[in-house]
């Protein structure tokens, strides 16, 4: 009955049938664009649930004000779960941003009064978000009581802040910490600093002291000359030249090394006698690295430097200098040697620094550093949780260990001798005085190690800027992060 | 007190949308329009109180009394055109007239909210075409000889497609308006619906190759002069309606797949031939990372989407006027900021659903002209939406078309109109042969029962 398609009937239309049974091309149209808008949603879903979070996250996204008078921000919480950061609400009804510790997390907790910086930056639309269950943000609503933005769990460790913190007393510079087999991040200082609490009051001073920049984050944003710290690197490509291989290396050293009319001097011109390679590198002895430096291929060099991340981005959530250097095939002498002890035009950041740093204690392999470990809502739930990932392989596993023993030599009788003994753990490191001026007696005090029990378990990079020697400046306040760390 | 009614509001139009979105598709469930009954009556009123919610929550927040008669004058503007349509046509489709005055009570409010004024511009733009186009279905469903002017559409649509090329002024590196006296027309919008009945007078009765060609040079020369002007968007719709109509009314599926080749081809030389088309690829590429530049729109627009989530910050409380040209083309962004994803979803859906029904009514149509017609509208309707939509949400690159009835626009609120209306006459033609109303049911997009309806006329499906 339904198909009675008589045969008999004469076809109105030219070329036949073809127009009744095009149903089923139109069916397939139609769910076709069902198929195409389902897919489209469901994009838009994903979107909304997973991508929107950190897409908001963005200084273009003028909805801050909008939302901070909607709910309530979120804390910023230390992996133990100190506040750092709380808003409170005053005798008005109103709210106000609270930071119980002060100048101590000034640049990496930052602050959201007066734009915004550090943790408060990144998390910002994080914090301005309420993920709790729907039925108390409905019931919250329609109470009129205002939602608690979601919480920040950071990997920072409130001890170990305040030992570098204190430490670093009233010098300018930086100290940063992290975990070399997680990636976490344990401790941040810049100095000089200020009181996140007080920044809208105090901003014009703030925002114009260009002398002391107390805004600017040293640890990240900060970019330096390396000094001796970069004989890390030199002994590197060293190692990869030689295959690893340093007991037929000697040098006599003068207290200066001069090479095709290119003299350098050994910090405070002292002679260091007959050295080997472990030797020079623990005496930190520039003559010898030079000499070494020249024998070194540029172009091998330039690979090493790329591989460290030199002239690259790093795998960072947070905003960060890019380390420089200029070696390469068409570089002069007098450039190789300069570089090599860590002079030249040669910058790093610390936060660089302690990335070299803790991919040598890691065998290599840098983990993706971060400072966020976990979003919660306000009842405690996880919202999301920062997964530990590797980030590649810096340097071939086969030159770490030996680069590991030449940095334990530093610290047993080289340059940071100050710092042997500890209780319980033993540090291994470099120094550096890194001179930054034309006049050779002012020098950042640098120091780059790392630490633990057995294993290297954590990094600590310290600069003090015109802190002078690194082994008695920098490593002493290394090694108090590291106490409260371990003790 | 206000906060509370504004966030009671906010909910009630999230769960009002969801229900009646739900409504348009279990019509389908009934096969009668006589059962469905109750479904539509349920849905305008559903329509009416989300209507009065927002504008609730608008006049709480305002106290401007402006907001109260703005209200009275559209909702009585929009039941004008619903029982407009129920007395004049008793016979016609409700589900289409419902979503179509859904769908510009959604425009009108969201519109009262970023653009006052080109809210109170757009309700007359409403309601003058609403009144022109209501005999639209009346001539559709009494006069059958449109098939005979096939040159007539070709010549007036290439001729007003090229006195956009040569006469009107350049607009974000676009030519498409032209302006008469004080008022901007977008020719290629009316061209759309001229275009849709020359292809399917070509197509109907002959599928020989010459007449193939024929049609395809002829859709080629209208893609031609909107991709002159520049107006891509334009020239995509155009494109894929015309293979859809030819894939079929030949029922060939090798034109459908040529059509697909033609396509990525025409979008790979468009890149290496226009800056503005690189510029659009590659804001849709990194959106963030080009944020002071290319991709400055998206990124607000997903900022705006993404702030809101699901459920959408309430009509008034958002920050929609940061999305650039958030009226017309933005206009999804600026739903899902303040109303909330779910209701996007739902307003996508409710899309959808007309365009369900559109395809369901052309199904039902023996003759090929008309059946051709109607799915070309219906093709050249979702496809829009898909591109807006697509487009905002950051699922394909930017085109820079409208959404149909929500978008501040006027062309583009006449022209929907005119296609909702001649798929409206459409509808009560077919009615009026059955001497029946028709019945759609899901059950038409079974194979087996695709060719229950006999050459002439009679429909057997009944027994």
């Amino acid at each position: 009955m339904f198909n009675r398609r008589s045969s008999d009937r004469k076809d109105k239309v030219i070329q036949g049938k073809h127009h009744i049974d095009s149903n089923r091309e139109i069916g397939f149209v139609t769910y076709l664009f069902i198929g195409i808008f389902l897919v489209m949603l469901v994009y838009l879903g994903y979107y909304t649930q997973v991508k929107s979070k950190t897409v908001i996250n963005n200084t273009y996204n003028k909805r801050q004000t909008l939302l901070e008078s909607r709910l309530i921000r979120g804390d910023i919480l230390s992996r133990d779960g100190d506040v750092l950061a709380t808003t409170l609400s005053d005798n008005d009804g109103g709210y106000y941003r609270s930071y119980p510790y002060r100048n101590t997390f000034a640049h990496i907790v930052g602050y959201s009064t007066h734009g915004v910086l550090g943790i408060e930056n990144m998390e910002n639309y994080t914090l301005l978000t309420c993920d709790a269950n729907i039925v108390s943000r409905v019931s919250n609503d329609l109470s009129g009581r205002k939602n608690h933005g979601n919480n920040v769990c950071t990997t920072l460790d409130t001890r170990m802040q305040e030992a570098a913190y204190d430490a670093m007393e009233d010098r300018k510079g930086a100290v940063v910490a992290m975990n070399v087999k997680t990636g976490e991040i344990l401790c941040v200082v810049s100095k000089p600093d200020f009181d996140p609490n007080e920044v809208i009051g105090h901003w014009d001073r703030l925002n114009s002291d260009e002398e002391n920049s107390p805004l600017l984050n040293r640890a990240f944003l900060g970019s330096y000359p390396p000094g001796s710290t970069f004989k890390i690197v030199t002994a590197l490509e060293y190692l990869k030249e030689h295959n690893g291989k340093t007991a037929d290396y000697g040098f006599e050293c003068t207290g200066s090394f001069e090479y095709n009319g290119s003299v350098i001097n050994c910090f405070n011109e002292t002679s260091h006698g007959w050295v080997n390679f472990d030797d020079s590198f623990a005496q930190s002895c520039n003559s010898s690295f030079a000499n070494i430096s020249s024998t070194i291929n540029k172009r091998g060099f330039e690979t090493t430097l790329d591989e460290l991340l030199f002239n690259n981005e790093l795998p960072l959530p947070f905003k960060y200098s890019m380390s420089y250097s200029d070696i390469g095939p068409g570089s002069s002498t007098d450039d190789l040697l300069q570089t090599g002890i860590g002079q030249g035009r040669t910058t790093i950041s610390p936060i660089h620094m302690l990335m070299i740093t803790s991919a040598i204690a890691n065998d290599g392999v840098l983990m993706r550093p971060y400072v966020v470990s976990e979003i919660q809502n306000a009842d405690g739930g996880v919202i999301s949780r920062t997964r530990v990932r590797e980030y590649g392989t810096l340097i071939d596993p086969v030159y770490t260990g030996s680069l590991r023993n030449m940095m334990r030599q530093v610290v047993v009788n080289g340059t940071a001798k100050r710092v042997l003994d500890t209780n319980g753990y033993k540090i291994s490191g470099k120094t550096g005085s890194a001179e930054y001026s034309s006049n050779k007696s002012l020098s950042h005090a640098w120091f780059t190690g790392f630490a633990g029990a057995d294993e290297p378990e954590i990094a600590v990079t310290v600069i003090v800027e015109g802190g002078g020697s690194g082994g008695a400046v920098a490593a002493p306040i290394a090694k108090r992060v590291f106490d409260a760390y371990f003790n | 007190m206000e906060s509370i009614l504004i966030e009671i509001c906010r909910y009630l139009i999230i769960i009002f949308m969801s229900v009646y979105t739900i409504q348009c598709f279990s019509v389908f469930r009934y096969s009668t329009e006589y059962e469905r009954k109750g479904i539509y009556f349920r849905q305008n009123y559903f329509m009416v109180m989300i209507h009065f919610m927002a504008f609730l929550s608008l006049f709480a927040q305002n106290g401007d009394v402006k907001y109260l008669k703005t209200y009275v004058m559209q909702q009585l503007g929009i039941l004008a055109i619903l029982i407009a349509y129920r007395v004049i046509y008793p016979r016609a489709n409700r589900l289409i007239i419902n979503n179509m005055c859904m769908l510009i009570t959604i425009g009108l409010i969201i519109l009262t909210r970023v653009a006052y004024d080109k809210a109170i511009r757009q309700f007359y733009i409403v309601m003058g075409s609403a009144t022109v186009t209501i005999i639209i279905p009346f001539i559709i469903s009494r006069i059958r000889f449109f098939e005979k002017f096939k040159w007539a559409y070709v010549i007036v649509g290439l001729a007003a497609l090229g006195a956009v090329l040569m006469f009107s002024t350049v607009i974000n590196g676009s030519k498409i308006n032209i302006n008469i006296a004080s008022y901007t027309f977008q020719p290629s919008e009316f061209v759309k619906i001229i275009f849709v009945f020359a292809i399917a007078s070509m197509l109907a009765r002959s599928h020989r190759l010459g007449d193939i060609l024929l049609s395809a040079a002829v859709a080629a020369a209208h893609v031609i002069l909107l991709v002159l002007s520049r107006d891509l968007g334009s020239a995509i719709i155009f494109f894929v309606v015309y293979f859809t109509m030819l894939f079929v009314a030949t029922r060939n599926a090798i034109y459908y797949c040529i059509g697909l080749l033609a396509l990525a081809g025409g979008s790979v030389a468009g890149y290496r031939l226009f800056s503005h088309v690189r510029v659009r690829v590659t804001a849709f590429l990194d959106p963030i990372g080009t944020i002071t530049n290319e991709g400055y729109q998206i990124a607000q627009s997903l900022f705006a989407i993404g702030t809101g989530g699901w459920l959408g910050m309430g009509i008034g409380q958002g920050a929609p006027n940061n999305i650039p040209v958030v009226a017309a083309d933005f206009v999804f962004a600026a739903i899902c900021e303040e109303l909330g994803v779910v209701f996007g979803m739902c307003l996508v859906l409710l899309c959808l659903s007309c365009f369900v029904m559109f395809m369901n009514i052309a199904m039902k149509f023996e003759d090929p002209f008309f059946k051709l017609v109607a799915l070309g509208l219906a093709v050249a309707y979702i496809f829009q939406v898909f591109l807006t939509i697509g487009g905002v949400t950051k699922f394909i690159p930017l085109t820079g078309v409208t959404l149909p009835l929500v978008s501040y626009g006027g062309t583009s609120v006449a022209v929907t109109l005119c296609i909702f209306a001649v798929i409206q006459g459409l509808y009560i033609a077919k009615g009026r042969d059955n001497r029946r109303p028709y019945v759609p049911s899901p059950d038409d997009f079974r194979t087996e029962n695709l060719n229950i309806v006999d050459l002439d006329g009679e429909l057997n499906g009944y027994v």
